[in-house]
């Protein structure tokens, strides 16, 4: 019996069928987590090359000193643009779409607890992202920094609608994200298979619980500083002003006080992927599975004690400073954990190094980097050179390419079998890999000595004299590459859709749950709810099976435990709905009136109370699957 | 002359953090290079493990399955221990030095300079010393300097690497920032933080002196406008007196009396134009009177609408102000 | 889809309480800038002049007694008493609606008085925590109402009585939040 034969035998679906049939209609109804995940896929895709054109603007502005291609106002723009998209409307939705397809999954689980609330979470990011660029054919792009300093964005400083598109956006994504975060935090803890106790659930969903957390106490206080924003620019209050006593670093305490947290957000599932990864292609448990766990329960409650860290420069005294310089170093402690752990779990293994792994293998690496130029303004004096600086954002750039970008790019190799069952290219695979780090690496290693040699942050330009010139070319010319280095992604995705080999439940002999479903899996994902009875089910005691799995491993690599082809009894799925979209559009149409129109506020109130009680008194689920 | 002072004495990188010409900025690099002593170290352990790992350990044909190891409490200790040493090594000069740093200066002998970031452009006053200029401030080699830091309407930071850290300008604040220059010199600097169109064009001067070169400074700047003496400046002044100019500036000893824009007492004695963004040349001069929109786009300066002998005899008249 | 929970807690319930703590941030956020802005209005007109205690005491009193008859509507649908669920769920509702009159007659004399939206920090403040806190009462109103409305029709019995339940667990935190306002807010003007 051939590799492939053996995939079939295991219920391979095959691309075309169950997962992805049915027309438009059915992906707008749908309330399937899968097909929600694969939806928020696309989209924050979309929303990431958008942001990355934007990214690569700015760099051909800087490509020479003096520079005249964008002016300033432009400028300025798309460097706000390019924030608010990557870290609300590219990178969260990101990692949502893995927490959409994978967490279910790995639980044992046959879907997410709201399945239509989860449809509206969507449908708010989607909404709010078009909103969000509805502002540039109306020529009124946000222009005040993806963290809006007061008063510079009051309506004093940014008269126009631009800052309202923001503040308006952002509210409306926010609240699809809060439903998110209940609404994987109950998935979570009360939906995983008998016998999944905490200390079994996969790293991933361990980090997706954590975000969930962090998305719950987070987001709330920016919800009160982002409304505080509209009252002050649109209601004419005071709560930013210090000509009424006001005090305008307020906002700056309510933006971080989120914003340090939402860091961790977008960084702890990339090293929930990679804490999958890596014991999957080394082929050896996670190392020390209880301490990596409980340093990401550290990080994310340090993460809620260090926001000050943004605000060295802003002059709050040397107390206040040296607290929150020693709490951010202390969050270099359980981030060192995890780095030695994932180390030691490859050690003594057989390490193959297929694309997940490499880009596993390049985030512990990278972001090795970028922790350790964090340490470097963890230190308050020193970065009082550093903050607001290119130093900062070599930094960040490598916390959030080197880190969630790379462990994301993990996730895809990783998962994309599963999702459409097919196999990537390993050759291209390894291409974009390799271009990725390169570029990525002389894109922004660059910026540390720009930065310390005196490049402000969110400057258009810079003067020939300062030296800057070299540093800056070489920057624009690695975004050239990285730009470049999607063209291996696509035409692999490209490829695999179109013709990519069978891949069976488990090609890649990995231990969690989602590997004993066909690929892609069945609208109920497990025929019979799989009982649990120890960390990594697949693995241990060992099966020895699999072809080649002493090298890189082949496509049709079967698990030891599968699941029947069929349900042995029926299974009961909620019934697709369209109330979540007429409750997201309702709520469009209010964000959208809030721009001036009292009249549009109210139908779009009208239209939410509408998908509302349709929702309401829709009964969930109807017959049998 | 220009050109010489501007690039001269500054090397390469006039804008450097780490070629400090402060105590401040001092501090502030050793305290950065030992952190970076300590994170190269780190780098070298962390990344020299990555690779010998993923070397040793990949894959073999034909190899057992790996023997599982599923932790290891001396070691999860000692990964947890070493980097809290290091993090102790770090903290304890950090913290040293932010409480000599973050406190305000106690040399009774300080030089006090009022630095007020405005759109997009510093204003500097010396209370003490009855001087009121703009964009570059002059300041005696060896004396602290005690610069009290107020925003007139968004945030800003006052940022020259060479002396110093960053420090913001706040509305309804009054931050403090204070160093010692220990070398003659020009050194440059610009607002750290995002304030609006024009911020990348909101530089800085500030010019260390010898104490007999600052006292000369000082007493031509506390002075009113010169005398002028010849017939194109004062056709300049008259220009200037009919145009909208002296509704924003001012010129002491002038009807000048303006107050939304730079102080234009002592315009000709600068070095530069525009918030140190063009070298104070007669041709700049011109330049700049005639499309302050296309050199400083968003400038609260607008474009005036003079002939070309009027721009003349304006430059004429700005550089006699000395 | 209600599966077998691992907790032992619904969906349901357990996302009211996850949704419970996400509000305590929200509101926690509103109290905490009220309470940094305290005192440093540099207009009038000030809290102590129009702050009215009397007033605001009675009607803190009806949300309370709101909270009381929750409990005796959960009580009732817990018993299958349906009469007695339907009494209750209107009254809760209803006293949640005076509370409501009660602050839209306060806001209306506070503009009066000289003090609109605009006016101050005191007023900024104000209004947006006290409107936040009645915006949330307004719902918990309405969804009051559904649950009264569906009583009335007889689609609710003790089967639902979970339903009510975790409504009254909002309604709960909504009033609890009311006492923090009304302390802070009011009492220690």
């Amino acid at each position: 019996m051939t590799a492939s034969e053996h995939a079939l035998d295991n219920g391979d679906a095959g691309v075309h069928e169950g997962l992805y049939a049915g027309g438009i209609w059915s992906w707008v109804t749908t309330v399937d987590h899968k097909r929600i995940g694969i939806l928020y896929f696309l989209t924050s895709l979309v929303f990431l090359l958008v942001a990355g054109v934007e990214g690569q603007l700015l760099r051909l502005q800087l490509a020479r000193p003096e520079n005249r291609f964008l002016d300033p106002d432009l400028y300025n723009q798309l460097f706000t643009m390019h924030g608010t998209t990557m870290v609300f409307f590219a990178g969260m939705p990101l990692i949502v779409a893995f927490f959409n397809f994978v967490v279910p999954l790995q639980i044992g689980a046959r879907d997410v607890a709201f399945p239509r609330l989860n449809a509206l979470s969507y449908w708010l990011f989607l909404f709010a992202g078009l909103f969000l660029y509805s502002s540039v054919p109306l020529r009124a792009m946000p222009d005040g920094g993806w963290f809006a300093y007061m008063p510079l964005t009051s309506s004093e400083y940014s008269p126009g609608l631009g800052m309202d598109f923001y503040v308006l956006s952002l509210l409306l994504a926010g609240i699809g994200t809060i439903a998110g975060g209940v609404n994987f935090f109950v998935t979570i803890l009360n939906m995983r298979a008998p016998g999944m106790r905490f200390m079994r659930l996969p790293l991933f969903t361990w980090m997706a619980l954590i975000v969930s957390v962090l998305i719950l106490l987070a987001f709330p206080p920016f919800t009160v500083g982002l409304v505080f924003m509209m009252f002050d620019r649109s209601f004419g209050t005071h709560f930013f002003d210090a000509a009424a006593g006001a005090d305008p670093v307020l906002w700056q305490h309510l933006f971080w006080v989120f914003g340090h947290p939402e860091v961790y957000i977008l960084i702890l599932p990339a090293f929930g992927v990679v804490s999958d990864v890596i014991p999957a292609f080394s082929r050896k448990s996670l190392f020390g599975y209880p301490v990596v766990v409980f340093s990401g329960i550290l990080i994310a409650f340090l993460g809620f004690g260090v926001w000050v860290h943004h605000m060295f420069s802003v002059g709050l005294g040397p107390v206040v400073n040296a607290v929150f310089g020693g709490a951010t170093m202390l969050i270099a402690i359980p981030t060192g954990i995890k780095i030695f752990n994932w180390i030691a779990t490859m050690w003594g293994g057989q390490i193959r190094f297929n694309t997940p792994m490499l880009f596993a293998i390049g985030l512990v690496g990278s972001f090795t980097i970028g922790g350790l130029s964090g340490v470097m303004h963890a230190s308050p004096p020193a970065d009082l050179q550093q903050t607001d600086t290119y130093f900062v954002v070599a930094h960040f750039h490598y916390v959030l390419i080197g880190g969630t970008v790379f462990g994301l790019f993990s996730g895809l190799y990783y998962w994309f079998p599963k999702a459409t069952g097919r196999m990537l290219s390993e050759a291209l695979g390894k291409a974009h890999f390799w271009l990725t780090f390169i570029a990525f690496n002389v894109t922004f290693f660059p910026m540390h000595f720009s930065g310390l040699l005196g490049m402000p942050r969110r400057t258009f330009t810079y003067a020939e004299g300062l030296g800057l010139d070299v540093f800056n070319l070489i920057s624009t010319i690695g975004a050239f590459m990285f730009t470049f280095a999607f063209i291996p992604l696509f035409l692999n995705l490209w490829r695999a859709w179109r013709k990519g080999e069978p891949a069976g439940a488990n090609p890649w002999d990995a231990p969690t749950l989602e590997w004993t479903v066909s690929s892609p899996p069945p609208h109920y994902n497990f025929a019979v709810i799989p009982t649990v009875d120890r960390r990594d089910p697949l693995w241990h005691p060992h099966i020895e099976v699999g072809l080649g799995w002493a090298g890189e491993v082949e496509p049709g690599g079967v698990s030891p435990r599968v699941q029947p082809k069929e349900p042995p009894e029926p299974v009961h799925m909620p019934d697709p709905s369209y109330w979540p979209l007429v409750m997201g559009i309702g709520m469009l149409v209010m964000t959208a009136g809030a721009l001036g129109s009292l009249g549009v506020v109210l139908l779009g109130l009208a239209v939410t109370m509408l998908g509302l009680f349709g929702w309401a008194f829709e009964p969930s689920e109807s017959g049998a699957h | 002359m220009g050109a010489v002072v501007l690039q001269g004495c500054n090397g390469e990188y006039p804008q450097s953090a780490l070629h400090p010409s402060s105590d401040f900025a001092t501090r502030l690099d050793d305290l950065f290079t030992q952190i970076v002593w300590w994170a190269a170290g780190v780098f070298v352990i962390v990344e020299g493990a990555l690779i010998y790992t993923i070397i040793r350990f990949r894959a073999r044909p034909g190899a057992p399955r790996p023997k599982e190891v599923h932790g290891h409490i001396a070691m999860e200790i000692g990964w947890t221990l070493a980097p809290a040493l290091i993090l102790v090594a770090i903290a304890i000069p950090t913290i040293q030095t932010i409480f000599i740093v973050d406190r305000p200066t106690t040399d009774e002998d300080a030089l006090v300079i009022e630095a007020i970031g405005r759109q997009w452009w510093w204003e500097f006053r010396y209370p003490e010393l009855g001087i009121v200029t703009a964009n570059e401030a002059h300041v005696p080699v060896g004396r602290t300097v005690d610069l009290r830091l107020r925003s007139a309407d968004v945030l800003h930071s006052f940022w020259v690497p060479r002396l110093g850290g960053k420090r913001d300008l706040v509305p309804g604040h009054e931050n403090q920032l204070w160093f010692k220059p220990d070398s003659v010199g020009v050194f440059w600097g610009q607002c750290a933080e995002y304030c609006g169109t024009a911020h990348a064009l909101m530089g800085t001067r500030v010019i260390v002196d010898e104490p007999a070169d600052f006292d000369a400074w000082v007493a031509l700047n506390q002075g009113s406008a010169v005398a002028l003496t010849d017939p194109q400046s004062r056709a300049g002044r008259g220009v200037f007196m009919a145009n909208a100019c002296v509704s924003c500036h001012a010129v002491r000893g002038s009807a000048a009396v303006g107050q939304f824009g730079p102080d234009l007492t002592h315009f000709g004695g600068r070095l530069t134009l525009g918030a140190g963004i063009l070298e104070n040349t007669r041709e700049n001069v011109i330049r700049w009177l005639d499309s302050t929109q296309h050199i400083k786009p968003g400038s609260l300066m607008p474009d005036v609408e003079l002939s070309d002998e009027q721009l003349e005899q304006l430059a004429a008249y700005l550089l006699a102000l000395r | 889809m209600e599966g077998p929970s691992s907790t032992g807690v619904s969906n349901r319930k357990l996302a009211m309480w996850t949704f419970i703590g996400s509000e305590c941030m929200l509101f926690g956020t509103l109290i905490a800038t009220y309470l940094i802005y305290r005192g440093r209005n540099v207009v009038g007109p000030y809290p102590d002049e129009l702050l009215n205690i009397p007033f605001i005491t009675v009607t803190t009193f009806v949300l309370l007694m709101s909270s009381l008859m929750m409990v005796l509507a959960l009580a009732a649908i817990e018993r299958n008493d349906l009469k007695k669920t339907k009494i209750w769920l209107f009254m809760t509702a209803l006293f949640g609606l005076i509370f409501l009159g009660g602050q839209y007659y306060e806001f209306n004399h506070f503009v009066h008085e000289g003090l609109p939206l605009s006016r101050n920090l005191f007023s900024s403040t104000f209004f947006v925590l006290t409107g936040t806190h009645g915006g949330h009462v307004a719902g918990g109103v309405i969804w009051l109402g559904t649950l009264f409305v569906r009583a009335t029709q007889g689609k609710l019995d003790a089967t639902h009585a979970e339903t009510v339940e975790i409504a009254g667990l909002y309604w709960h935190f909504v009033d609890v939040i009311w006492i923090v306002l009304f302390t802070l807010i009011y009492l220690l003007v």
